[in-house]
């Protein structure tokens, strides 16, 4: 070995309660961030996957400017056979068509506005949460029945239960007046008042013929693997659409762009806890290397005297940091991970978390997602951090004067 | 021809509201090979001197030479480059680095002078063999006796062949037989090596070693005698 790397690894264990210590307010610190971090992007994971199972999915075929506007004429034509051949393209059965409206919704007592979805039910369920949530009598079956599933809320609100009517009022697709007829099914709960107050679905092909569709649509969603996947299903999608049609295939990210923002003040809001952290063990490595270099005045003198630049002694210090920190990286991150991938596997319950969970059809467990970036990025800054706090005591070797040095006692 | 050259140093040092002169107008020429003993009482300006010569310490005024290169008006840099390669440090305190063997103390300077790895463990045995420590090499401070500790610190000073040795009060922390027997290594390693050693002390005994001796009172040097003449 290397003496000087020696001579900066024997230097360390001088003092070895202090550099366990520090060390150990390193690991500390690497556990600490590798477990928030993977524990964050498995929250984030979790907040995507139910934000855009509700309606949202991760692709969606649409007219253009439809995202922006939604009116009734900007369609998607001949949508089930379109749908029929993104579901062969991609050989999954989470592709759904939709169409999209807004009715006024009548029971015999009252009338309140909704947004009616039309659906198919055979794919609905592959794309959607909501026919999980139904809480109440089923989900939706046939293509062309007259039937609908609606919110508890609005169900409150209208005064009806299963197997009662209710009549929707709307405008067709040409402009002209449209009415249906339909019975009460099921009545779902998503916990998310917003929803349950002001959404219906009905089959795909009521709504076609309610409202003079005529075959077409208002979007087909596509719900892959994972988020990874998308960019990868957004090229194959595109692929299969019609020549020279002008319609849009959007991800997840454009169609819930609000998503990414809350994710990413959320992000802020918790980096800056780490920075905070980190800073702390900075001041712990600062604290300790200054210390080392103070006892060693005299001894760094007698190096200085015999030759050797204060840059090079600078170096040593730096050195003995490095070494340190690399303890603290690869036992950090190396415990961080055992520590984490233990919840990767049984997740991680939070008392109470459990029923609140169930209601709103969401795992009851938190699930941390352990990847090279939340297993090094934390450690990795810590590092970066801990060298930067050598700096002081390594440059202070600089000022030293080797006759002044070799006074001290 | 001159080892060491030194043209009316003067150095002044501020003790609270007093100067003391700690050089007063020194003049001196020490040639090469030679051993001399600088005496004087504490605080008589030898350490300065000392300081002065191995580029340690710059005077106020006057000029300093080693080895034919004026080095008082040298940069930090350069100093520290001359004192690695062409003078040889002992000091009063032994001063070893506790974390490393013997034979890694000596080693630690020639691996900043670049020497390679097998050259430097060669000599460094070599040198511990000179020094009478071959059974130590593997033993660090702690566990040696101050002579023995003395005696790796002047291996230290010497393993790369220095022109010059600055000894600053080496036997002042031995008992007088260790003392002895490390002024007898030295007087060896200078009739050997040819090198110039320049030791301060204000042993008498130490001093009855020395081919020359030069007393210094007050900063100034008051007598210089050649005792070989004697």
């Amino acid at each position: 070995m290397h003496i000087v790397l020696r001579l900066a690894w024997r230097n360390l264990w001088r003092q070895p309660r202090r550099t366990w210590l520090t060390t150990g307010a390193m690991v500390f610190c690497n556990i600490l961030l590798v477990f928030m971090m993977s524990m964050q992007f498995g929250m984030y994971g979790m907040m995507i996957d139910n934000t855009l199972q509700i309606f949202t999915g991760h692709l969606q075929v649409q007219a253009p400017g439809y995202k922006d506007e939604q009116k009734m004429r900007q369609v998607v034509p001949n949508i089930l056979p379109l749908a029929n051949t993104i579901r062969a393209e991609l050989q999954s059965k989470a592709v759904a068509a939709r169409g999209r409206t807004f009715v006024l919704a009548s029971s015999e007592e009252r009338s309140y506005g909704v947004m009616v979805y039309g659906v198919e039910p055979e794919f609905e369920q592959n794309v959607s949460n909501i026919p999980g949530l139904v809480r109440d009598g089923r989900y939706l079956r046939d293509h062309d029945a007259a039937e609908i599933v609606i919110g508890s809320i609005l169900a409150r609100n209208l005064r009806v239960d299963i197997g009662d009517e209710m009549t929707l009022l709307g405008g067709g697709a040409d402009g002209s007046f449209a009415a249906a007829v339909v019975d009460v099914v099921g009545i779902f709960t998503s916990g998310v008042t917003a929803i349950d107050r002001n959404i219906a679905e009905i089959p795909l092909g009521l709504f076609q013929e309610t409202f003079s569709m005529r075959g077409a649509g208002h979007q087909i969603v596509v719900v892959g693997e994972d988020l990874d996947e998308v960019p990868l299903l957004q090229m194959r999608v595109q692929s299969v659409l019609p020549a020279g049609s002008e319609l849009q295939v959007l991800d997840w990210d454009t169609l819930q762009p609000g998503l990414r923002q809350v994710i990413q003040a959320d992000m802020s809001s918790s980096f800056f806890m780490y920075f905070v952290l980190v800073v702390l063990v900075s001041f712990s490595v600062l604290n300790t290397q200054l210390m080392s270099v103070l006892e060693r005045t005299r001894e760094f003198g007698i190096v200085m005297a015999l030759g050797l630049k204060p840059g090079k002694l600078g170096g040593l210090i730096m050195l003995e940091t490095a070494l340190m920190g690399m303890m603290g990286v690869v036992l950090g991150a190396f415990a961080g991970a055992l520590f984490t991938s233990w919840f990767t596997t049984n997740g991680l319950a939070i008392p109470g978390m459990e029923e609140m969970a169930a209601q709103f059809n969401l795992p009851a467990k938190m699930y941390p997602r352990v990847n090279l970036l939340t297993l090094l990025a934390g450690p990795g800054i810590v590092f970066v951090f801990t060298m930067l706090a050598a700096i002081y005591p390594a440059l202070r070797l600089r000022w030293q004067n080797p006759v002044e040095a070799m006074r001290v006692a | 021809m001159s080892a060491v050259r030194c043209v009316d140093l003067c150095k002044t040092y501020r003790q609270g509201d007093q100067d003391i002169k700690a050089l007063d107008h020194v003049n001196l020429e020490i040639t090469s090979g030679d051993f001399v003993c600088l005496s004087a009482p504490s605080g008589g300006g030898k350490t300065t001197l000392l300081n002065a010569i191995g580029g340690l310490d710059t005077p106020d005024s006057g000029e300093v030479y080693v080895a034919g290169q004026r080095i008082d008006n040298l940069s930090k840099s350069d100093l520290a480059d001359l004192r690695l390669r062409k003078i040889g440090f002992v000091f009063q305190a032994y001063n070893l680095i506790p974390v490393l063997t013997a034979r890694e103390n000596i080693e630690f300077v020639m691996q900043v002078q670049g020497v390679p790895a097998s050259e430097r463990r060669e000599k460094s045995l070599a040198i511990l063999h000179e020094v009478g420590l071959e059974t130590l090499e593997d033993r660090r401070p702690a566990k040696m006796s101050g002579g023995q500790q003395q005696r790796v610190a002047v291996a230290r000073a010497i393993v790369s062949r220095p022109e010059l040795v600055l000894a600053d009060e080496p036997t002042a922390n031995l008992d007088s037989k260790t003392a002895g027997e490390l002024m007898e290594l030295f007087t060896a390693l200078n009739e050997r090596h040819n090198s110039t050693f320049i030791i301060a002390t204000h042993d008498q005994h130490i001093m009855t070693y020395a081919k020359r001796l030069i007393r210094m009172l007050d900063g100034r040097i008051v007598e210089d005698i050649d005792q070989r003449a004697a």
